[in-house]
């Protein structure tokens, strides 16, 4: 399962629940009751969430930090240089091999753009902010064969949605140069 | 003076100056409310490809889209907010005014920037897009977008001040408005109701998203005006999602006060200050301002640790204030015998649609989700979600309660509120299953295989807009009344 469904079901299940938990409330409001029972009962209620939600969630929220993209591993990885300028992506080679790790190189000439890879089938696999005077190191291993898509993600203006570029993922992968 | 009162507590009615300034101030936010909803559904039929808009028109509405939708978030929220606390501290009726002036002032500036000039840097300015725009527009476009919006942000900020002196005033500190010497000195004097502490809050948070935001503003208008005078790019982002972040959240902190103050009239049943609601807006007013770094994920140039902290704390930001005030008022509305009409429906609705769109944003808060939808649609779908579903069920509950002359004794309507809710819903879920879909966000035109998604929100939209129409025309066929009255 990707990410993205991954994150598309854990909020559908959350807001469902949460849905349930108001229509409740809704149903039941002409119902009478004194106000000290229900206020006690919402009060073990948040001191269950506070409690779940700091002994479960943020662990849960730490042990995720454990591979941010940031530091990612690059041993032999085959070096990119792509830069971006209004309205277009200037890639120094477009041929890379398959699972092994790619290291781009991001740049801006003129103002931020959004470095985006997006597989054949049209799903984001990673990202970088591409940022005059910056150079952001993205390593992405590619671990099926296609022609990738670059596609600009952070809006740079008139033709933001034109800019586009293409990256050749194969098993051979053009050479290291 | 007609216009203050220095009641703590008591049930305030009567008209006053003040008031004029509340209701003009909600006319032009539901105006504007649904002039900008108009140009929303333009882009979601552009991108559906049903309707044919030149990108460059596009952009300049996006721009002008977020940018007003923003500015009446908050001026609608600062209506909410003033008419609550007034009843609590002594207010200056004449600084409204001043605000409104400088907004419309403001407006007036944007409108000609972005539509005649053709400005479309989008509603966060980005350094340097204003000024580089690859002369698409002039400089003096984005100079005159920058400096309206700055008329605007000093507005507010005197607002700001205005609340926090009658703050300091009225209960001897911020940090007394915030309840501390309830917290951690035990003390049972002067205890700042629920609008009192959530008005402080905003107050403290605004002010500094307001400074950092006319710093910025300032910082670009030099830019612009000598080329050869530069910003770091990196600093400038900051600057401009510490301001965009805290503010638009903040507006959420001062319409909840609607919430506050109605539900208890509504059920007979106290909303009242204790350690936990006082410690939960504590933590909230610090974390709402550190947590802004979940915006800057993408930049992989930022210091880790402050990445970290922005997955983290974003994370447990959501525990405080928002189960505190959801929860607090799910037991209020709990078996309390009430009818449903409209203002009680939409205050429910706006807790919910207030929950439930910080969940998909926790989420894309975390590092490894934010690398495959930061800047797709799931953005989108999660500020639109508490914004359309959470904050402004909150604003309109507020425009029926003064059309209904103060009164909460159910009067039916609530029909329209769940409608409201179910094409609001669909219009947020098409955002969402866009983002699922890697939809990149603020694009001008769609790949075919995204536009089922589109259709579909155009349709939502379209209802959104007539139960919106259908809220905001029970207000403004009312003014004449309300304002006869004041
Ligand atoms: C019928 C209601 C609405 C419609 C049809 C609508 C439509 C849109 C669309 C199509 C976009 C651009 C999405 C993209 O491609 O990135 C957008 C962006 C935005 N909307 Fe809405 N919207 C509505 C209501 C609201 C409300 C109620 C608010 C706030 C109170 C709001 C605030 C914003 C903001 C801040 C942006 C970001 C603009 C930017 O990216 O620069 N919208 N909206
Ligand atoms: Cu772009």
């Amino acid at each position: 399962m990707t990410v993205q469904t991954v994150s598309l079901l854990l909020s559908a299940a959350a807001i469902l629940i949460l849905a349930a938990v108001f229509l409740r409330v809704r149903v039941l409001a002409h119902a009478v009751e004194d106000y000290a029972p229900v206020q006690g009962r919402a009060y073990r209620i948040r001191a269950i969430a506070f409690w779940l939600m700091l002994l479960v969630g943020l662990p849960i929220s730490i042990w995720l930090l454990r591979d941010m993209p940031y530091e990612a591993d690059a041993t032999e990885a085959q070096i990119v240089n792509a830069t971006a300028a209004q309205w277009y992506w200037e890639l120094d080679r477009e041929d890379v091999s398959l699972n092994r790790p790619v290291e781009f190189h991001v740049a801006s000439m003129d103002v931020n753009h959004g470095f985006g890879i997006y597989d054949a089938a049209g799903r984001l696999v990673a990202q970088t902010q591409a940022m005059p005077g910056y150079v952001n190191r993205l390593v992405h291993k590619f671990d099926a064969p296609g022609t990738y898509r670059v596609l600009c993600l952070e809006y740079c203006g008139l033709a933001h949605h034109g800019m586009m570029a293409e990256v050749i993922v194969s098993e051979t992968g053009g050479s290291d140069g | 003076m007609a216009e203050a009162y220095t009641t703590a507590g008591a049930k305030v009615t009567a008209a006053d100056r003040g008031r004029l300034w509340v209701t003009l101030y909600l006319a032009v936010t539901g105006i504007v409310l649904l002039l900008m909803m108009t140009l929303g559904l333009l882009m979601r039929l552009a991108q559906s490809d049903i309707l044919t808009l030149d990108p460059a028109l596009f952009y300049q509405m996006m721009t002008v889209h977020g940018t007003g939708m923003v500015g009446i978030a908050a001026l609608g929220g600062m209506a909410v907010m003033w008419h609550f606390l007034s009843a609590h501290v002594r207010l200056h009726g004449w600084v409204l005014g001043v605000n409104l002036v400088l907004f419309l002032a403001g407006v007036v500036a944007i409108l000609a920037a972005d539509f005649l000039g053709g400005f479309g840097g989008g509603w966060t300015f980005l350094y340097p897009l204003p000024a580089t725009s690859g002369a698409v527009w002039p400089t003096w476009a984005a100079a005159l977008h920058l400096s309206g919006l700055l008329v605007i942000g000093v507005g507010f900020l005197i607002v700001c001040l205005e609340i926090a002196r009658a703050i300091i005033v009225g209960y001897g500190g911020l940090g007394r408005g915030l309840g501390w010497h309830v917290l951690f000195a035990n003390s049972t004097e002067n205890v700042p109701p629920p609008t009192v502490v959530a008005s402080t809050m905003v107050v403290i948070v605004t002010t500094l998203a307001l400074t950092a935001g006319a710093a910025i503003l300032v910082m670009s208008l030099i830019n612009i005006a000598f080329p050869e005078i530069q910003i770091n790019p990196l600093l400038a982002k900051n600057m401009t999602y510490f301001f965009g972040h805290v503010f638009i959240n903040a507006t959420i902190y001062m319409a909840v006060t609607v919430v506050y103050e109605l539900l208890p009239r509504i059920t007979g049943r106290p909303w009242k200050t204790n350690k936990v609601f006082l410690a939960a807006w504590t933590l909230s007013t610090t974390m709402v301002l550190v947590i802004y770094p979940h915006h800057l994920l993408m930049d992989f140039a930022m210091p880790t640790w402050m990445m970290v902290i922005g997955q983290v704390l974003s994370y447990v930001n959501s525990f405080p204030v928002l189960i505190v005030t959801g929860l607090g008022a799910l037991a209020i509305l709990h078996r309390s015998g009430i009818r449903w009409d409209l203002i009680s429906t939409l205050l429910l609705i706006s807790m919910f649609g207030w929950m439930a769109g910080v969940i998909p944003a926790v989420i894309d808060a975390t590092i490894t989700v934010n690398s495959v939808m930061h800047n797709t649609m799931w953005v989108p779908g999660h500020f639109h979600f508490y914004l359309l579903l959470g904050l402004l069920p909150m604003q309109f509950a507020f425009m029926i309660y003064l059309a209904r002359g103060e009164d909460v004794t159910p009067q039916g309507g609530d029909m329209t509120a769940i409608l409201y809710l179910l094409f609001g819903l669909g219009f947020v879920g098409m955002f969402l299953m866009g983002g699922w879909a890697s939809v990149p966000r603020r694009w001008a035109t769609h790949l075919p295989e995204w536009l089922i998604w589109d259709q579909i929100a155009s349709v939502m939209a379209v209802g959104v807009i007539v139960l919106a129409t259908v809220f905001v025309l029970k207000f403004l066929t009312r003014m004449p009344r309300i304002l006869q009255e004041a």
